[in-house]
């Protein structure tokens, strides 16, 4: 195995940025730190430290309801309303509820989470999200025993998505957690990014977060959420029940048909950066191992 | 007269990677350098496979010879392009990590129909002179129909890395068919 050498050249560009970050958030939420990161995992040193730049969050992006290029996110979803915005919590629960965006972002504080996406497409970027445990909010709605797994729905609005027009993947997007995932603490409701309200391109008004999968299981634009007593049918185990499992969690040792996992690429570290090693559960086994201990991995990709 | 010509679409189709190289040195290539010079250069091998093929239909058409002329120099560059194509992924992105790549090459079929195809493109490479043409007469043509198998591994390789269906990949494929089709319709006339 080759150990990838951090790189020495930290992007003086992005490093300024952070600086000025810093500076920003310290006006006006000073409530904020890099410094208090929950779950900043020191063991895992290779770059989680360093933030991806806002720019680079905020324009390459997979959001296929507004194009299936990296860039067609930022470019068609500027004009997206996401006010007024509901999100329906339904299925096994004893009170299902809707409530809107507003609400549930005034409900439950956010704070600020710093969380590598691992895209299965073989790259990364450490995103300072903002958000709060999907946990609390299914706390609210008191769920039944009988649920097992947990499906989120995002917005179907073609109108407004021009990626809608075309049948590329099943819409509206479909995505799905047991039972246990969901209510994993760092299984986040996200609001925001850098301090910020979520831009439209990163999945305005709320997303989920799933740090240790592949960044297709974390649902943008949520509408429902529902209790299920059975495995839900993702857009993407629709479209390729061979290429994407249900579990979906970042694993080297197990490798898509098309992109090796074993390594990443890490998204604004230029042209003559080594790819990185990626790691078991994304660099959160300490967290969520446990809850494949009885799991052949391979078998439930 | 002819030469005059061809002097202009030689600096013409070294511009993609005359572009590349200026966006590397500026770094304009976005959040994903490697990816975006991988997707660049492999767009244009399919163009140059294209425009290689449609060189010939078109001196059919037009009745008009200095086209064939070109094709070798398009040839050349779709060999150019492809092997460009090939040290981005081996060279930039995997280091020449030759296990992860011979890896990569049994294990996922995109990545092997393109590794064939860039593969048959040596001996047509090779043979491209004068020369060859010469010494190979009716070996050499047989040998260069080959460029008709690689278009199509050209075509399943794109097809087979995308996510979902996208129109690039059918657009691309619906103009080799056509051009594919426009050859065995000339044999049979
Ligand atoms: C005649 C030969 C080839 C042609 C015509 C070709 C063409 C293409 C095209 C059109 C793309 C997609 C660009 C886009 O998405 O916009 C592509 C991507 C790619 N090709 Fe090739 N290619 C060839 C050979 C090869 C070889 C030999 C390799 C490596 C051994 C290779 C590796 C790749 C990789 C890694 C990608 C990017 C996949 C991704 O987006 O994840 N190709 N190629």
């Amino acid at each position: 195995m080759k150990k990838y050498k951090q790189s020495e050249i930290t992007p003086e560009k992005i490093y300024k940025k952070r600086r000025k970050f810093i500076k920003s958030i310290g006006l006006g939420m000073s409530s904020l730190s890099l410094s208090t990161i929950p779950f900043l995992n020191k063991g895992y040193s290779q770059n989680k430290n360093e933030l991806t730049s806002y720019e680079d969050i905020t324009t390459y992006n997979n959001y296929y309801e507004f194009g299936t290029g990296k860039g067609d996110p930022f470019k068609n979803s500027q004009e997206f309303v996401t006010k007024p915005w509901s999100v329906t919590i339904e299925g096994e629960v004893d009170n299902p509820i809707t409530l809107s965006a507003e609400e549930i972002i005034s409900l439950f504080p956010s704070e600020e989470r710093v969380y590598k996406l691992r895209c299965v497409e073989g790259w990364s970027m450490v995103i300072p999200w903002m958000g709060f445990s999907l946990s609390k909010l299914l706390n609210k709605v008191s769920v039944k025993n009988s649920a097992k797994f947990v499906e989120f729905e995002s917005i179907y609005d073609p109108l407004q998505m021009k990626g809608q027009k075309y049948p590329v993947l099943n819409w509206p997007y479909r995505e799905g957690l047991r039972i246990d995932e969901a209510m994993h603490p760092i299984t986040t409701v996200v609001t925001g990014l850098y301090g910020k309200a979520l831009p439209n391109q990163n999945g305005a008004p709320l997303r989920i977060f799933v740090p240790w999968k592949y960044g297709f299981k974390s649902a943008k634009a949520i509408v429902k959420i529902k209790l299920v007593e059975n495995m839900p049918t993702s857009s993407w185990m629709r479209s390729s029940p061979r290429e994407y499992g249900f579990y979906s969690n970042v694993n080297p040792n197990v490798s898509h048909p098309r992109w090796s996992q074993a390594t990443e690429r890490v998204i604004g570290e230029g042209i003559f950066s080594p790819r990185i090693e990626t790691e078991m559960f994304n660099g959160y086994g300490d967290e969520v191992a446990n809850l494949y201990s009885d799991m052949d991995l391979k078998k439930n990709f | 007269m002819q030469k005059y010509i061809k002097i202009p679409i030689f600096f013409l189709s070294l511009l993609p990677i005359l572009i590349i190289f200026y966006q590397i040195i500026f770094n304009q290539l976005g959040p994903e350098p490697v990816k975006e010079i991988t997707h660049v250069t492999g767009n244009w091998t399919l163009r140059f496979i294209i425009i290689t093929l449609a060189m010939t239909p078109l001196q059919k058409f037009t009745k008009l010879n200095f086209w064939i002329s070109y094709r070798r120099m398009f040839g050349l560059f779709v060999f150019f392009y492809a092997s460009s194509h090939m040290m981005t992924y081996v060279g930039i992105d995997y280091r020449f990590d030759w296990s992860s790549i011979s890896d990569d090459i049994v294990k996922k079929k995109f990545i092997f129909a393109g590794f064939l195809a860039w593969l048959l493109l040596v001996p047509l490479a090779l043979t491209s002179s004068k020369r060859m043409i010469r010494l190979l007469r009716d070996k050499w043509k047989k040998l260069h129909k080959l460029i008709y198998i690689i278009s199509l591994l050209g075509i399943i390789h794109y097809l087979w890395l995308v996510k979902v269906v996208t129109v690039e990949p059918l657009i691309y494929l619906i103009i080799i068919v056509i051009l594919l089709m426009l050859r065995v319709k000339m044999k049979f006339n």
